[in-house]
């Protein structure tokens, strides 16, 4: 039997849910022996070769490419995991919902610090880049979610022992002391 | 003085005259959630997480006297659910960052979520405008996450028994504001009260922000309310 696929992507996050992936430590040799990963930045596959069974998302929606690459995954993806808290409520990045879109872009590229006062004020908006959402959007609330892993980042068992039901398809059962929100 | 006998999900208790049913299970042991109920302040029955069944008739543990023979149910899965869905909406209603809260760990609103294991919550999230206000040098107010539960207004007091907290307005838009000269006033034991009075991280007390380790925390490895159970036990 062929060994079942795992794709990651991280969204409007800050990659500490993947360092959360790898903090399972020793275990990743069989996880190895377990999966294998197809698109990941685990491994640097940029696109979708086969289709996924797991697909592990962490970060929420703050711009189109997001969107884009969420779409993509649950199309790709038996089963999609949102990982940590930004991928479930936004996170960190949610503290913009309610500050308007211009607001924010004017505070980085025009009042910040480090911008040079006799710099030419602008805000980039070259047609290649992501456009800005009009806030950061929960994962949930875009596509179909089916399992929701909460921690900031969810700690290496709580990803371990979530895995490992999912692959073996058993119903997640969650002990108390992994399901934390910080 | 007359006890009365009643009972909680089939268990015989005893209870004195005129004590709530919340009170009357707790000195039984038995644990119904609660939040906006603080011990030895009046209680207001706002937030309704402790809702029982007597009678087929639902009604808030924290304020209603027990009577003899009552049947009370506390832990039927549907009260569960709507206790759960409750403490969701909670979430949903504020903004609660818990990986940037100070009273990450030791919240009872987080705690609750973590004792009905809510990994999501079943409602969209408002995102609502609310402000961070620094109210004076003892403490700061914290509205992104203020549950409006009023245990600050009902029970922190200056010295002269003067309210340090009130609400404003009604319904979805009450705020609580704060009489920032009696705040500023506030001697550290008593602003600590004032702190440990909000259920969540809403008032909270300078400078000792994060000061327990993860880990450590009331609600790291123990769900909220497990102290009775094993009082029971
Ligand atoms: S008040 Fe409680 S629920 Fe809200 S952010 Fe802080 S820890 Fe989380
Ligand atoms: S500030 Fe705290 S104690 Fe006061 S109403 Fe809000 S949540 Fe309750």
């Amino acid at each position: 039997m062929s060994k079942p696929v795992i794709a990651t992507a991280s969204l409007a996050g800050c990659f500490g849910c993947h360092m959360s992936i790898l903090d399972i430590d020793e275990r990743i040799l069989d996880l190895v022996e377990l999966v294998e990963f197809n698109k990941s930045p685990v491994d640097d596959i940029k696109t979708f070769t086969k289709p996924v069974d797991v697909g592990i998302i962490e970060g929420g929606c703050s711009n189109s490419e997001n969107v884009e690459v969420l779409r993509a995954f649950r199309k790709n993806c038996k089963i999609l995991i949102s990982l940590g808290e930004c991928a479930i409520m936004g996170g960190l990045p949610a503290m913009r919902n309610g500050i308007p879109v211009r607001e924010c872009l004017e505070e980085a590229y025009h009042r910040c610090p480090t911008i040079d006062p006799f710099d030419p004020k602008i805000i980039p908006d070259d047609p290649d880049l992501p456009i800005i959402l009009d806030r950061v959007y929960p994962l949930h609330e875009i596509v179909k979610i089916d399992a929701f892993l909460p921690g900031c980042p969810p700690s290496a068992d709580l990803i371990w022992k979530a895995l490992t039901s999912l692959l073996q398809g058993k119903p997640l059962v969650l002990p108390y002391a992994l399901v934390k929100f910080d | 003085m007359n006890k009365i006998t009643f009972t909680i999900d089939g268990q015989a208790c005893t209870a004195e005259a005129g004590q709530t049913i919340l009170e009357a299970a707790r000195a039984n042991g038995i644990y119904i959630p609660s939040l906006c109920w603080f011990e030895g302040m009046k209680p207001a029955g706002s937030c309704r997480i402790c809702t029982v069944r007597a009678g087929g008739r639902y009604m808030a543990a924290c304020t209603q006297p027990v009577s003899e023979q009552m049947v009370i149910e506390n832990m039927a899965p549907d009260l569960e659910d709507m206790r759960k869905a409750l403490v969701e909406m909670l979430f949903v209603e504020g903004n609660h960052m818990c990986p940037t809260c100070e009273k990450s760990g030791n919240c009872e609103l987080q705690a609750l979520a973590y004792r009905y294991q809510m990994l999501v919550p079943r409602f969209p999230y408002d995102f609502p405008v609310r402000r961070v206000e620094p109210a004076g040098p003892k403490i700061l107010l914290e509205h992104n996450r203020c549950i409006k539960c009023l245990r600050c207004v009902r029970g922190v007091k200056a010295k002269d028994g003067r309210r340090v907290f009130g609400a404003l307005r009604r319904g979805g838009r009450k705020k609580i504001a704060v009489d920032l000269s009696l705040a500023a006033a506030l001697s550290d034991r008593r602003a600590r009260e004032a702190m440990d009075r909000c259920p969540v991280g809403s008032i909270l007390k300078k400078e000792v922000g994060f000061i327990v380790p993860v880990g450590k925390r009331k609600y790291d490895a123990t769900p909220i309310g497990s102290d009775l159970r094993k009082a029971e036990g």
